[in-house]
């Protein structure tokens, strides 16, 4: 049953779904971040209160999350194929992917600066500090566990998208257990990829915990 | 020119439709030097008053004049250049939790530009000076409440101003490191001639430390002047209120029919008298002592007494008037002076 092929196979799927969830993970972030930033600064209580820009971007944000993953990989396959040249495989399921990770990204980090203490900022505009300076020595410093826990969650939830993308041939181990055990009622080699999904999803969420408190300075 | 000018300032806020005016037409000069008490029941209108003077909270009327300057006057530029010569120290501190001691040190100097290796030499010569060298790489949260703001006292120092607002900085603090915290404000007066305003709802902290004071009630300023007369001779209702702490102290005496309560307080020169007992034996009625105090005012020890005089007008005016005569200044507890 498991050949040199399908161990092979397997761990090729490993490779492509480290290689989704992380590039998807860091260009969500890229995305994500800035706009996070500018929802928690722009909101009511924020540094520059903005209601259009705060409107405008909350907006667009709650309309992505409400599509449900499958359907927007779907609704995406003209602008995949424009932009990365084919709508299948472990390249492509990075637009998407992207594209869902960002308002939700944008959602975590406006949550995790909001966090913030008021009292804080107050002290360093008293001191004179400017809004970039805020948002860069305050914000995004103070915030940094919360921001840290929040990618890690982000990473895993990625990581069961890019599971998900397997049913329109994404690749990765979730397009072998589609194609493997669904197709063609290959049970074991399921039952393998599940499991391997799940350690990878252990090892995220460990590594992230643990980093996230080697960052913290609050208590000890 | 007074280093701190408010002039007819005026705060107002829109609270779900409705306008509260937090301060109304405040007007008071601060002197450079001076440790300057601004004292008021919570909800008074101080914090937004301590607010006002670095334009943290920019007010609907009125102006906020620093050494000449009209901060409506400056572009936000300039007056973020203004508010780094402004410390400022609060209650609840405000340090950096993931920064350690002499990063939240160095980093009003960060703000303002100053290289790393400059700052952190004068960081830890403002960790000398509030007794906090050996702290450096500690962070936040591994200090006590008194550690803490002597740090923020140090990163307010930090870039060298002129002035250093503190709001309720003792609070939050039992009354040894609040006292300890006070030694500092004035060695740091005195040490640097930095011009400290002092915003508290603590008569003590303005009676241990402060030259003059200033009391806000419903947002308006009610009182003003030198803490030891303000202290002698209260004018205003909250004034006495805060000076007299009325609702601890006499509740329990209240029962007392026909007494009349005065409030004496003494100078250094009378204080070697035995006032009280010349009292009793020149009228030969008891006095019944109330309440008995001595407190360090502007660094000179002011006493206070609380008496219930007995019953019978003309021997009480009798009495008020040999009080007079041996130099204590007399007032009726119930309001106005005698």
């Amino acid at each position: 049953m498991f050949t040199d092929k399908v161990i092979e196979m397997i761990l090729a799927g490993i490779k492509d779904t480290l290689y989704m969830t992380l590039v998807s993970t860091v260009f969500g972030y890229v995305l994500g971040l800035p706009l996070g930033v500018i929802l928690s600064v722009t909101r009511k209580d924020g540094l520059k209160p903005n209601s259009v820009i705060y409107g405008a971007i909350g907006f667009i944000c709650n309309i992505i999350r409400s599509i449900p993953f499958l359907i927007l990989l779907i609704l995406l396959i003209p602008f995949t194929r424009f932009l990365v040249g084919q709508s299948y495989g472990s390249t492509a399921t990075i637009v998407p992917l992207v594209i869902c990770a960002a308002p939700y990204i944008a959602r975590v980090v406006e949550s995790s600066l909001n966090e913030v203490d008021a009292g804080v900022i107050e002290a360093a505009k008293a001191m004179g500090a400017g809004n970039f300076q805020i948002i860069f020595k305050v914000l995004l410093a103070e915030a940094r566990v919360s921001l840290f826990t929040g990618a890690t969650i982000t990473t895993g939830l990625l990581l069961g998208y890019s599971a998900m993308s397997g049913t329109v041939g994404g690749g990765g181990l979730g397009d072998i257990a589609v194609r493997y055990g669904y197709y063609r009622w290959q049970t074991d080699i399921m039952i393998v990829t599940v499991l391997l999904l799940i350690i990878i999803f252990q090892i995220i969420q460990h590594l992230g915990t643990r980093l996230s408190r080697r960052i913290d300075h609050r208590k000890r | 020119m007074s280093e701190i000018e408010i002039r007819n300032l005026t705060k107002r806020f829109e609270v779900k439709g409705n306008t509260v005016t937090a301060l109304d037409n405040v007007s008071l000069s601060i002197e450079k030097g001076d440790i300057y008490g601004i004292i008021g029941m919570s909800g008074a209108g101080k914090s937004t008053l301590v607010r006002s003077i670095n334009y943290l909270e920019r007010p609907t009327d009125g102006q906020i004049i620093i050494d000449g300057t009209d901060l409506a006057s400056l572009s936000e530029k300039e007056l973020r250049k203004k508010r780094s010569g402004i410390g400022m120290i609060f209650q609840g501190f405000n340090l950096l939790e993931q920064r350690n001691v002499i990063d939240n040190v160095c980093f009003p100097l960060e703000i303002a530009g100053v290289k790393r290796k400059d700052a952190r030499v004068r960081a830890k010569e403002l960790l000398r000076t509030v007794g906090l060298e050996e702290k450096e790489k500690v962070y936040p949260s591994q200090l006590s409440g008194g550690q803490k703001q002597r740090v923020a006292i140090a990163r307010a120092l930090a870039t060298n101003p002129g002035i250093l607002l503190c709001d309720e900085a003792t609070s939050a603090l039992d009354p040894q490191t609040t006292e300890s915290i006070l030694s500092l404000l004035k060695e740091i007066n005195e040490r640097f001639n930095i011009t400290i305003v002092v915003i508290t709802h603590q008569m003590s902290v303005v009676t241990r430390i402060c030259n003059n004071v200033a009391i806000i009630d419903n947002g308006v300023l009610v009182e003003e002047g030198d803490v030891a007369a303000v202290f002698a001779n209260p004018q205003s209702d909250a004034a006495k209120e805060l000076i007299f702490e009325k609702k601890q102290v006499y509740s329990p005496v209240e029962t007392l029919d026909g007494e009349r309560k005065i409030r004496i307080t003494f100078n250094e020169n009378s204080a070697y008298e035995p006032v009280i007992a010349n009292l009793i034996l020149k009228h030969g009625a008891p006095v019944n002592i109330l309440k008995a105090d001595t407190r360090n005012v502007g660094g000179r020890a002011r006493g206070e007494m609380i008496l219930g005089l007995p019953e019978g007008s003309r021997l009480q005016e009798a009495m008020i008037e040999s009080l007079k005569a041996s130099g204590l200044t007399v007032s009726d507890v119930d309001g106005g002076n005698v």
